[in-house]
């Protein structure tokens, strides 16, 4: 008979679903990156000059940093010279309907199941389907424009909207933030715009899925997400890479601002090629993410489902400025085999009344090392404020480590600042239970750990939710001893 | 794990003066510790006082610390404030009392009752100069010189302090109490205390250390205490930190304990500007139990800093940290709890909790509670609050006619309750308490403008 060790191994050892090279031409600059890269790159894309400006401020400030080194991560030095900043599928003509777009790409959007063709209107969808970094579909663009909705991609917004790009760019994650913003303020190739207008709800969800194809290509997206007065806006983000045995450096910037009453569901699933058994390859993810709650009321919801990548270094965080606004931060962070995570939140409590909500839980299996690093900030004027966070840990296996970092700094008496951690393993007699009802381990442990996990699925949109369980199932299952 | 290395620090008024004396210490008494001096002085000079760019000192600015030119306590004459000593002081209720007065050891104040057969208690100095059993395998074997530039200097100067030394099965009945007083002088003066506990297999022991002093001069104790806990053996540790509100207290304690051994340490801060404790244990072996425990209440502009570390290094263990904080006036608190688990620490117990109740809105707290865990047979939680006094228990006071400043004493009392009675030792546990409520009465709470 098998022993559930052995089931547990097979499991365990499964490899990258989602592995697959999507053969198109691509238009590459060579590597490395200079002053040069940087203006070819703003030429490609037809920029105007005070983009070029932003980008070359940017590349100069880069100059002047230092990789940080503080996260609880070993890896070794990443060589920034050894990089294509640019790629995109060569445009063979201006596309007017899907039909013309590339079927070897449908077919990628097929297999990550985006619902690019008809049936999307089913699901319910807009899709900004960016492949490596430049879009090339938007769906469902003229249904929201009739609710006066921009959404588009990056590049479309520096055209066609550029005072919206101008003036709410960098007010959130300026290029000075931290070396990693600073890279991606200089050579970002693409990403998502999105503004919702005064007093709209948007009708649907928003979707953008990144997509890493191209061999040894810096992916650098950048997201700016604005919700004006009272207007609320749910979006995704999920993404999938194809298997590589370099590593890939991903260094993206999400800027999010909710003005007065506004309302901002940022939802992420992360699924990047994690390195083989091994460790060897693996996504080097080093994401800025942050969002401005600015007016009263206004609110901002991250949550993540963190199962790729082989390094993690994120940290969505929320700048409540607004009287009585809210942050609040969802996370699963999964780390198997040779994976790593630093993950966490900073909430910093400036306006009166605010409110934050941290729920983090940490899964570690195989060697991973998952850590959870977060900053809750409570600045003077912030009377009333209030947070709880609460950080659990889950291990499988005894080789694999999960580590708890949080910085908590009050500077107001009437705030009141809550945080809680635990970490446990999956019992044996949990487990136990469940195979002595016919349960498989398999499915026990999958169980568990979804039950682990519930209060953070629960702030998933459904899709979501269902598509995260089933990642969750394939990545971590196994490896319990 | 990829760490940065140390930033190099700042090289303080004091340094050349304080290298110079641990230079003309070589040599002299024992040559035997001169390669641990020699290490000292090496790490102190290379580390240089830390600045907030060490990500260990990032909440706490020693800057003032660097701007001061201290001179040696040791041999300072100055009038002994012999009436605040007696407050102090335990008299027969504890077994042995050492009295350092400015780093001397002060014969008439110190007192010796009965000890019991074969356990030593003496003068560090002497034990240094007397006997090498226990001094030479312990002394500088457990601090943490390597990245800690404070206990480098202390181990490169080396004042006086307790020699605590238990035989196997030696238990004592009665604590043994040890206190550095630092009197008023006119210039500002540096201490390095030392103390080394060394409690063999099976014994039993209660040590109190306190640091007290007064005066308007700034001056500065830097103590350093190491403990060795041996297999089944039973320490409790308390520490009374009462110095002038205008000094420096920096200290470290660390501790190894062995297989099955139980070790518990209080931390009562109370005093200094700037106080900054570093506490490490290390549980090296299985089935041990571990307290850690600290009450701190600043006012003013102090500013009180605990940094500990419980490194599980054995299975089967059980650690509890319970450290509460509160803060008044414009006082700043720092805690930074860190609990690792080993790989091999599988069936790990460790708790900790800090609990900070700010009485002011300029008063600040920064905790920074950690866990790092390696194994995974562990349960392991920490939990940090700040908040402030309950609304409704106020109310609920004020509708039974008592007065709103009434209220927040008792309230606040409570609070620093759940720490006070913990302490084992009811002389002890009196007098802390009393320290809260004057403390308090004199103005603790915000509305005094300290």
């Amino acid at each position: 008979m098998k022993t559930p060790d052995d089931e547990l191994k097979t499991l365990a050892d499964q490899e990258y679903k989602w592995g697959f090279v999507t053969d198109i031409d691509s238009d590459t600059i060579p590597k490395g990156l200079s002053e040069e890269v940087v203006r070819l790159i703003s030429l490609k894309k037809g920029e105007p000059p005070w983009m070029l400006d932003f980008r070359l401020k940017a590349y100069r400030h880069w100059l002047t940093l230092v990789e940080p080194r503080w996260a609880h991560l070993d890896y070794p030095p990443v060589d920034y010279q050894d990089a294509h900043y640019y790629s995109a599928p060569k445009p063979k003509k201006k596309l007017a309907s899907l039909d013309e777009v590339d079927p070897e790409l449908l077919e990628t959007f097929g297999k990550l199941g985006i619902p690019l063709s008809e049936q999307k209107m089913l699901a319910g969808v807009a899709v900004d389907a960016v492949f490596d970094s430049v879009s090339v579909a938007t769906t469902f663009k003229e249904k929201l424009s009739e609710e006066g909705i921009i959404f588009c991609s990056f590049s479309e917004a520096i055209r066609e909207h550029p005072d919206l790009v101008r003036k709410y760019m960098g007010s959130v994650v300026p290029y000075t933030d931290n070396f990693f913003a600073a890279l991606n303020a200089a050579v970002f190739t693409d990403g998502s715009f999105c503004y919702i207008p005064k007093g709209v709800r948007c009708p649907m969800e928003l979707s953008t899925y990144f997509r890493i194809n191209q061999a040894q290509t810096g992916q650098f997206e950048r997201t700016l997400l604005v919700a004006d007065e009272g207007s609320s806006v749910s979006y995704l983000e999920g993404c999938t890479a194809p298997m590589r045995d370099e590593n890939q450096l991903h260094a993206a910037v999400v800027e999010l601002i909710a003005f007065d009453d506004a309302k901002i569901k940022y939802s992420t699933i992360q699924n990047w090629y994690p390195g083989d058994k091994e460790g060897k390859g693996g996504i080097y993810n080093f994401v800025t993410k942050r969002g401005a709650c600015r007016g009263r009321n206004s609110h901002i919801s991250w949550t993540q489902v963190e199962t790729g990548s082989a390094i993690t270094w994120k940290y969505p965080g929320c700048i409540l400025l607004g009287d009585n606004s809210v942050g609040e931060f969802y996370s699963v962070a999964l780390t198997n085999h040779h994976q790593q995570a630093d993950t966490g939140t900073k909430m910093i409590h400036i306006g009166k009344n605010t409110r934050s909500t941290i729920v983090s839980k940490g899964i570690s299996a195989g060697r991973g090392q998952n850590s959870y690093r977060g900053l809750v900030q409570i600045m003077k004027g912030a009377t009333g404020a209030r947070n709880f966070s609460q950080c659990d840990s889950m291990l499988i296996g005894d080789r694999c480590g999960a580590h708890t970092f949080p910085y908590i700094d009050v500077r107001n008496s009437s705030a009141t600042v809550e945080h809680e951690a635990s970490t446990t393993k999956i019992g044996e007699d949990q487990l136990f239970y469940c195979n002595q009802r016919g349960i498989d381990l398999e499915d026990a442990v999958g169980m568990i750990v979804n039950g682990f996990c519930k209060e953070v699925f629960r702030e998933l949109p459904m899709e979501f939710a269902v598509e995260a369980q089933k990642l969750l199932n394939v990545s971590l299952e196994g490896s319990v001893g | 794990m990829a760490r940065t290395a140390v930033v190099k620090g700042k090289i303080p008024p004091w340094a050349s003066n304080h290298a110079e004396i641990s230079r003309r210490r070589l040599g002299n008494g024992s040559t035997w510790f001169d390669p641990v001096r020699e290490e000292a002085l090496r790490r102190f000079e290379a580390l240089g006082l830390p600045t907030t760019r060490r990500e260990e000192y990032r909440f706490t600015n020693l800057a003032p610390l660097g701007r001061v030119d201290f001179r040696r306590a040791e041999g300072v004459k100055a009038p002994i404030e012999t009436e605040r000593i007696e407050k102090l002081l335990f008299g027969d209720r504890a077994a042995v009392e050492l009295v350092f007065v400015n780093g001397v050891l002060d014969e008439a104040l110190s007192s010796r009752g009965d000890l019991a057969d074969g356990a030593v208690v003496m003068p560090l100095s002497t034990a240094i100069r007397e006997r090498r059993e226990g001094v030479e395998e312990h002394l500088g074997r457990h601090i943490g010189m390597e990245t800690n530039f404070f206990a480098a200097l202390n181990t490169a100067i080396l004042d006086d302090g307790l020699f605590l030394h238990l035989p196997d099965r030696c238990i004592l009945e009665k604590p043994v109490h040890v206190l550095f007083h630092t009197t008023t002088v006119d210039q500002p003066i540096a201490g390095h205390p030392r103390n080394l506990l060394i409690a063999n297999r099976g014994s039993a022991a209660v040590v109190i250390e306190s640091y007290a002093g007064e005066g308007e001069t700034p001056y500065w104790t830097n103590a350093a205490t190491e403990a060795v806990v041996g297999e089944g053996s039973r320490l409790t540790h308390y520490k009374q930190q009462l110095e002038s509100e205008n000094a420096f207290h920096i200290s470290a304690l660390d501790v190894t304990q062995s297989a099955s051994s139980r070790f518990v340490t209080f931390s009562i801060s109370f005093g200094a500007s700037i106080a900054r404790s570093d506490i490490r244990i290390d549980l090296d072996g299985e089935a041990i139990e571990s307290d850690m425990n600290g009450l701190f209440l600043a006012r003013g502009d102090q500013h009180v800093d605990h940094h500990t570390t419980m490194n599980h290094a054995g299975p089967r263990c059980e650690s509890r940290e319970f450290y509460k904080g509160i803060l008044a006036g414009r006082a700043k608190g720092v805690f930074t709890g860190r609990i690792v688990v080993c790989k091999d620490a599988q069936k790990t117990n460790a708790f900790q909790a800090n609990r900070n109740l700010l009485l002011s809105d300029d008063a600040a707290i920064h905790t920074q509670p950690q866990l790092e865990i390696l194994a995974d047979d562990v349960k392991c939680s920490h939990g940090a609050t700040v908040g402030r006094l309950d609304e409704e228990a106020l109310f609920y006071f004020r509708s039974r006619g008592i007065d709103p400043e009434e209220a927040e004493k008792m309230l606040i009392g409570a609070f620093a309750g759940e720490v006070v009675e913990k302490i084992d030792l009811p002389l002890l546990r009196e007098r802390v308490a009393a320290l809260v409520s004057a403390r308090l009465a004199g103005g603790a709470t915000g509305k005094e403008t300290a």
